[in-house]
């Protein structure tokens, strides 16, 4: 079982991966929405992103006014 | 497609579609993969009266107030029709606002019974906001698990009522619905939407864009929105068409929707159509050359034999790729909520794809305007439609002035606002704050709004003054927020943004510590909320005599100054 760190770390890769921006430059803390430049289209494509790679699935009311990196992990670390 | 002159409300003109056609499919919802409910007419007539029986029975009477607040489903429009046939008024609200935003806006609608989803309610029930509306007797909540603590509240799925029902009847200008096109901070906008207003617009939507039994609507924008519970509700049970629902938005969802349920008509906000395109093009660059050029030809072929009115079935031929990916039935894609690029636009049309791209106002009962295709014009916002007067009134020399609108789709006014109401309002026609002018050809083409408010890609409404309670308390003399096209006009609807104003006090400087202060303050809003800028003003803001900013003086003002040079970004 992956720790609440281990998940927000493979979201910020994965995150970092998909547009194209150094790993090193995302925080937990971090608003994806304003710091990857993406809008709620972008974010829902990241989001599926991160369910293929945890093998979960969240609902979108889930993700409903979730903007930073720390509380998407904390939604999807309640799913593991 | 039912004579809507026949009827005097949108219950009535609902129960006799559910007669009509009730053998035909009216609604699909699916689930990622999954296909969840497929009902019939008659299916959904059963499962309504129940719930409606319910209400009456709990002492929901004519003109009672419920809102929705749910995500598109079938229970969405199930609950919307037990609210009419008991002669009710429905209130739909934004299910992506905040929950305290959410229970002020049922306080101000006086609504006395709410009903949503379980995911909903988990946050609604539990915020401080639950204190102050106290109107809301009852409670309704979708897919609740069976052992859930539902704070008071009951289960939609047991609002089972028994015995006589009474269909109640309502006359053309009692009240349908109160929807908010916005407002959530000091003064909501509560438009009061007659079912008038609904009927009418409905015959005049569909004069132009049919629906017939076997059409199937795609419903993505929320049915709170106008333009859904339009053409995703109203519009399509009338003609006995089919709606399809998606629980979730995923972009490959919704592309595999297209196809799997062969959609015939979708609407869809700028910012979605845009990711289409964005998609489409990502896929046209990855063709070898030799079929990129293919492509290319048979597009300009399209276009070149589509200039004065689209060919559909020859669309679909030359160009077939693209429209099997699209399902191979579309018709047309309705785009509204915000301005659309033309660009965007003529993208599509060339592929054969038309886009209905139009100009509305929830407070003129959704469209006024809607491009007719004969010829499509990407440059224009299309001519009034049927029933639609509209004037562009104080025009200068460029012909440019405000667009104003008289109808009987135009609301009866604002929920408990009549100064507002007096001001938008004026002689019978509706003052829409936006500028436009006529071309030569009746097409109305818009240059920008005179209001101090924004409206996002995604169709979002954000007045500037519901903006100011996140920054109450800054540490500043006085501030304000502003739509930078009210303060620096640009005759522009696209890329509009919020700014913040502060008036420093006697010695205060502008710090590192407070424009951290600001930004905090700012992410605490939702994402489209947000101010893009900071103005430090240096000078004390206008006031009245009962120390209300006058922001038309103070925007003017500011308008003299550089933008570029006056914007800290944020």
């Amino acid at each position: 079982m992956r720790t609440l760190q281990q998940t927000t770390q493979e979201i910020l890769q994965l995150a970092a991966k998909q547009f194209k921006v150094a790993e090193g430059s995302l925080n937990p803390e971090d608003d994806f929405y304003k710091k990857l430049g993406i809008d709620s289209l972008q974010a829902l494509e990241l989001l599926s992103r991160i369910e293929n790679h945890f093998h979960v699935e969240l609902p979108d009311y889930e993700v409903q006014g979730v903007s930073d990196f720390k509380t998407l992990a904390e939604r999807i670390q309640s799913r593991l | 497609m039912l004579d809507l002159s026949n009827f005097s409300s949108i219950g009535e003109a609902l129960r006799e579609a559910l007669e009509t056609y009730a053998p035909e499919v009216c609604l699909i919802e699916s689930d990622r993969n999954e296909e969840k409910v497929l009902l019939t007419y008659l299916d959904f007539k059963a499962r309504a009266l129940p719930l409606a029986k319910w209400l009456q029975a709990s002492g929901f009477r004519a003109g009672d107030r419920a809102a929705i607040i749910m995500t598109n489903q079938s229970k969405w429009l199930i609950s919307a029709y037990a609210i009419f046939h008991g002669g009710g008024t429905l209130v739909p609200l934004d299910y992506k606002l905040k929950p305290e935003e959410q229970w002020q806006l049922l306080k101000h609608s006086d609504s006395s019974v709410l009903i949503t989803e379980y995911p909903i309610w988990r946050q609604l029930s539990v915020s401080p906001g639950r204190g102050a509306a106290t109107n809301i007797k009852t409670v309704l909540v979708t897919e609740a698990p069976v052992d859930a603590d539902l704070s008071g509240a009951l289960p939609w799925e047991a609002a089972h009522g028994k015995g006589k029902l009474e269909f109640v009847p309502r006359t053309r200008q009692d009240l349908a619905c109160i929807v908010y096109s916005s407002g959530t901070g000091g003064s909501p906008k509560g438009c009061m939407m007659t079912h008038e207003n609904y009927l009418e617009q409905c015959v005049a939507l569909t004069s132009l864009y049919p629906f017939w039994p076997g059409v199937r609507y795609l419903s993505i924008l929320p049915t709170n929105h106008a333009i859904d519970f339009m053409v995703g509700f109203f519009g399509p049970f009338t003609c006995g068409a089919t709606v399809v629902h998606l629980r979730t938005l995923r972009p490959e969802y919704v592309r595999e929707a297209f196809v799997k349920y062969q959609i015939t008509y979708v609407s869809l906000v700028p910012l979605v159509l845009k990711n289409l395109q964005k998609g489409l093009h990502a896929r046209f660059d990855e063709l070898p050359p030799s079929k990129r050029r293919a492509l290319d030809v048979l597009r300009n072929l399209n276009k070149a034999l589509t200039k004065s009115q689209p060919l559909l079935p020859l669309s679909r031929l030359l160009l077939k790729d693209v429209h099997t990916s699209f399902g191979g039935k579309l018709r047309a894609i309705i785009v509204g909520g915000a301005f659309t690029e033309p660009q965007t636009l003529q993208f599509f049309y060339d592929l054969g794809i038309p886009v209905a791209n139009g100009y509305g106002l929830t407070e003129a009962g959704t469209a006024v305007t809607v491009n007719d295709l004969k010829p499509f014009r990407s440059d224009t916002v299309g001519k009034p439609l049927p029933g639609m007067e509209v004037q562009v009134r104080n025009a200068d020399a460029e012909g440019i002035g405000q667009v104003c609108v008289r109808s009987k789709t135009v609301m009866a006014g604002y929920l408990n606002d009549p100064e507002m109401t007096a001001q938008t309002i004026v002689d019978g026609w509706l003052q829409t704050g936006d500028m436009g002018r006529f071309d030569r050809t009746g097409h109305l083409q818009l240059f920008g709004r005179r209001k101090n408010m924004i409206v996002t890609e995604e169709g979002k409404n954000v007045y500037a003054e519901d903006v100011e309670s996140a920054f109450e308390g800054l540490p500043v003399k006085e501030f304000c927020v502003f739509a930078t096209n009210y303060i620096w006009p640009s005759r522009s609807m696209v890329g509009e943004k919020l700014l913040l104003v502060v008036n420093l006090g006697p010695g205060q400087t502008f710090t590192d510590e407070l424009k951290r202060e600001i930004i905090a303050r700012n992410n605490r809003l939702t994402n489209y909320k947000r101010v893009h800028g900071i103005v430090v003003h240096t000078e004390d803001f206008p006031l009245t005599a009962s120390l209300k900013i006058v922001r038309p003086r103070l925007a003017e003002q500011l308008g003299k100054l550089d933008r570029n040079a006056v914007i800290v970004a944020v």
